[in-house]
Formats: C-alpha cells, structure tokens, sequence
C-alpha cells in the first residue's frame, strides 16, 4: 500500500468489519470486496438481532391492541422515531413520518402539492437528481400544469449555484434537491441552497438518500421544510425510510394512502383523518424494518457519523490519488465537496465488462446509469462505473480495487 | 487471474468489439428500428436491406459492451444471404443458446462463441439485445425495442 495514505486516528475498520457478517466471504473463489454501497449498505449484526428479536419476542400490531406484545411493539415503533428524530435534530418526533424508502417519501410530498399548484407554477430540481426525485415532479407538473425547471451542473459535477438562484422566481413553488449525488459523489451547498429558495418562500425538500450515511444532518439548522431519506443505505432493512416534514407542512397535507391507522373515526358519510405524523401511515406499516432503522442509527451514533465521513473521506482521497495512476481511467464527478464515491469510465471498455471482470475478482462496483440517466447524458457516456465506500471498507481494499482495474484493462488487451 | 473469464470473453469477441464488423450507417436502408436496454442504457439502431426475398445487406450503429457489440457484429454478418424465416429460426436458436436451453451448436456456426453467456444471467441480455432489434424488425415493428 502506498506510504502517503492518511488513516484516521483511532478509528479501528477491522473491528467495525466483524460486526458485518456478510463481509466475511468469498465470490469467485476471492475474498468479497463490497464496494457498492451507494446501492445499498450491509447490515450489522445489530440491525440483524433487533429484527430477529422482534419476530422472535414482540411480534404484534402497533397502535391497536391491549395486550402486552402490542404494546412492546408499540413502544419499540415509537422509540425508533424518536431515534429518526434526534439523528435528524427535528425538533418533535411528530415531525417524523416513517415510509419505504426515500421514493415513497418523495412521492407522498409531491402527492401532497397536487392541490396546491396550478398552471404557470414552476418545480425547481438540479440537473443531478436521482430518477426518484425527477419522476414524482414530472407527475407532479403533468396533473397540475406546472412546470419543471432544471438548474444545470458544471464538468465537475457541481452545481452552477448562479444558474440555479436565476432560476427561482415568483412562480416558483416548490423546489426538490439531492443533498449528494448518487451518480458523482457531489455534496451541494444546500443550506445556501435554502436559503436563497426562503427569500422567495419556496418550500424545500432535501433528497438524503446517499448523503444520510456520510453527512451530520440537522433539519432545523438547514430550515429545510422536507428532508427524506432511507434506511438501507444507513446499514437499516430495505422497505423502511423516513419523511422528516415541519409540522406546519404537514398539518395542511393531504393524506398520502387511505387505511387503517390515518384514521381518527369512520363512518360512510365521513372519515375524520388521525393527527400527524399517523395520518400518513396508512395500514399495518413495517414495524420489524422501523425497529432495524432504529437500531442501525444506534450502531453509526456508537461510532459517530463524524468518525464515518472521515474514514470515508480518507479512502476516498486514497482511491482518487491512486485512480491517477492508470491511464485510461476517467474519474465522473470530480466536485471540490465530494463525498465517498468513485465513477469512472475506462477508455475503450463498456461499464458492464468492467462490472462482470470486477465481480470475477470478488469486487462487487456498481455498473449502470445508477438512476440518474440525465448525468449520463450530461457527461456523454452511456453509463459508468461506480466504487462507492462505507464505513467498514479498507485502504487495502481501495488497493483491490486498482489491481482489479489493472487486471481487467490488461485483459482487454 | 482473470483466466476463468475466458468462457465468456473468448478472443473472437474481443475481437468483434475492437473492429465490429458492419458498424456504419445504411442510408438506403429498407428498414431500420432501435434497440434499447433500459437496464445498462446500451443502445443500437439496426439497418437491413433485402433482395430477391433475402436479406442483402445488414449493419448497425450504436454502443454498447463488448458482449452486446460483438454480438451486434456476428449477426449482422450471419444474416446476410439469410431469408425472413431463416433469420426467424436463427433468433430462436440464438435465444434458446443464450438462456441455457439444449440447442445443436453446429446449426449456429459463429455464433456460438457466445454460448458462454448463459452462465452470466446479468448479460444474457446483452447478447439478445441485437436478436431482440432484429426480430421487432422482421417483425415489422417500427416502435424502439427495450429488452425490458
């Protein structure tokens, strides 16, 4: 490994990596090397037990019954919002609404502003949205005539900030932005970005998905009305995600679902809709995947988020210095504030061969559009390749990773 | 290290997708119709010409991986010569190699160089794409083809 390679202090991965089962494995007859976990995380051993002593001790539904094992399961639902709220700063747990994942809190909000915007009202977005923060929008816009503005990004992958304040105007009603790009790595400057939306009273919601496990987030710091995220890229169960809103947003919300639980009293004449956050958690929600988010934030707040990004910040400056060394290596997305993903392309070799000849290696990259298939276009490749870190990668890994590219590029011939 | 790839990259399909054969634009094309993958954003557009009831000339333009490209590249060359149904019975073949089914590899000549992609499940697709584009084509469809 390279000498000039800067770990950080104290924070021991070895350790980390013994509370991920599934780290510990060969594919292709290789040691596993994780590298995609701007797709989805693995999870601890913690986030594992608490689900399996949900079903095994507390299994029963929330909110309804008497007996003890509703209320046990009650109470641990409950404190994992409570758990959401503090890792998020939100000033009440009501504020908090658990749902699927980042997209079906998206499309709950968006759902939500159907009624509030007309013909000639204008939807903000960057130009390095996620698919899921792009097509509830355009849903949006289609039902209600207004219509979707994009703020473009520069060939770094950065916002053009100045493009992005022309853009905001009396008819902008609504604005939608990645807090970090999925596809490139790139942190916006988003609580400038709020801040310029708040001088036109443009309500905002913060896409978190990829920036929740890498970044601090304090909502009421921010100001931002929305901020979503889910919980499989924070080392949580898939289906679980959460919807932060202010109260005052959600109160005047439409319900997203109808069901059982939104509900306060039902008749055939009239439904009375419950308080929040319940009024938009419709049915029976995913009480084991709520208890696993709760536990997975416990686990990154053992270790501190903080410690997190600086490891990650540590490979990742590693893995750009030593990209540099192979010639037909171009790095996608090299903004100033970047957080720990690599995308590249290979001149002369398709993402999807670099894909399969990673996996045959037990190097597991991300090869596609990475649902962002405007940033492909914007960059004119058809798709990249993506090694994206976590909290329990290594140096020696980044290291894998390079061997393998070597490998592969020698392969091609 | 990389030598247990070598079943499904053999050296023929490097070699289709360093210099793919019949990669240009046909202007007096008699039909031509796009494929797309919506899964990887790979793409093609393929040009037939017929005569006499046969096709006469066949190309194509687009990019893709080394797997959907030299695939791309070894169709259009086989199919040439071929008639409608011929071309028909040559993707049912194709398709039948590509996802594992018992085929006669004598029947399918060139192409079975990419018998091997039955065992990649992720790129069996890569290997139809061109197959799909063609049949749609045959087919007289006009409307872009998604593997999806």
């Amino acid at each position: 490994m390279n000498q000039k390679v800067e770990k950080v202090v104290g924070y021991d991965v070895e350790r980390i990596r013994q509370d991920f089962p599934v780290l510990d494995q060969q594919v292709h007859g290789k040691q596993l090397v994780y590298l995609d976990n701007a797709a989805t995380s693995q999870k601890p051993t913690a986030v594992i037990d608490s689900l399996v002593e949900y079903y095994q001790n507390d299994n029963a539904n929330i909110h309804r019954g008497v007996h003890t094992l509703s209320e046990r399961a009650t109470l641990s639902y409950e404190n994992a919002r409570k758990t959401v709220q503090q890792f998020l700063n939100a000033s009440s747990e009501k504020e908090i609404v658990f749902a699927r994942g980042a997209t079906e809190a998206i499309n709950l909000v968006a759902n939500a502003f159907t009624e509030k915007l007309s013909a000639g009202d204008e939807v903000l977005i960057t130009a390095m949205e996620h698919h899921s923060n792009i097509v509830p929008w355009q849903m949006l816009c289609e039902k209600t005539g207004a219509e979707l503005k994009v703020a473009p990004i520069n060939e770094q992958g950065e916002l053009i900030l100045e493009e992005f304040e022309k853009l905001i105007s009396k008819n902008t009603k609504f604005a939608a932005i990645s807090h970090m790009s999925n596809a490139l790595g790139t942190i916006n400057p988003i609580k400038q970005m709020i801040e310029l939306l708040h001088q036109h009273n443009v309500p905002v919601l913060v896409d978190g998905a990829q920036a929740i496990p890498h970044i601090s987030v304090d909502v009421q710091a921010l100001d931002c009305e929305f901020y979503v995220f889910s919980g499989h890229k924070l080392y949580a169960p898939t289906g679980i995600g959460a919807l932060y809103g202010k109260m005052e947003q959600l109160e005047q919300m439409a319900p997203y679902q109808g069901g059982g639980d939104m509900i306060s009293a039902v008749t055939f004449d009239k439904t009375v809709y419950n308080k929040v956050p319940y009024k938009f958690e419709a049915g029976t929600p995913n009480i084991a995947g709520t208890i696993g988010l709760g536990a997975a934030i416990d686990y990154v707040n053992n270790i501190g988020i903080d410690a997190i990004a600086a490891h990650e910040d540590s490979l990742l400056s590693y893995a750009t210095e030593q990209a540099k060394r192979i010639n037909k290596l171009r790095v996608i997305g090299t903004a100033k504030n970047k957080g720990a993903i690599l995308s590249f392309v290979l001149e002369g070799i398709h993402p999807h061969d670099i894909g399969t000849m990673m996996d045959h290696q037990g190097i597991a990259v991300r090869a596609g559009h990475h649902c962002a298939m405007p940033v492909m276009d914007f960059f004119g490749v058809p798709a990249t390749a993506r090694a994206s870190f976590a909290m329990y990668n290594t140096h020696q890994e980044v290291d894998a990773l390079m061997a393998g590219i070597e490998n592969l590029i020698e392969m091609f011939g | 290290m990389l030598d247990d790839l070598r079943d499904l990259y053999q050296e023929v399909i490097f070699d289709h997708n360093r210099n793919p054969r019949n990669f240009r634009a046909m202007d007096d094309a008699d039909r031509q119709i796009d494929g797309f993958n919506p899964l990887c954003g790979d793409r093609l557009t393929l040009f037939i010409k017929f005569l006499d009831g046969k096709i006469s000339d066949a190309s194509f333009q687009g990019q893709g991986c080394a797997i959907s490209t030299a695939s791309a590249s070894l169709m259009t060359d086989i199919v040439k010569g071929l008639t409608e149904d011929e071309a028909q019975h040559l993707f049912s073949l194709f398709h039948k190699m590509a996802t594992g089914e018992h085929v006669e590899m004598d029947e399918l000549g060139k192409l079975a160089v990419l018998a091997g992609v039955c065992e990649y499940p992720a790129r069996v697709k890569c290997a139809t794409l061109p197959w799909h584009t063609l049949d749609a084509l045959l087919q007289g469809s006009e409307e872009p083809v998604t593997t999806e």
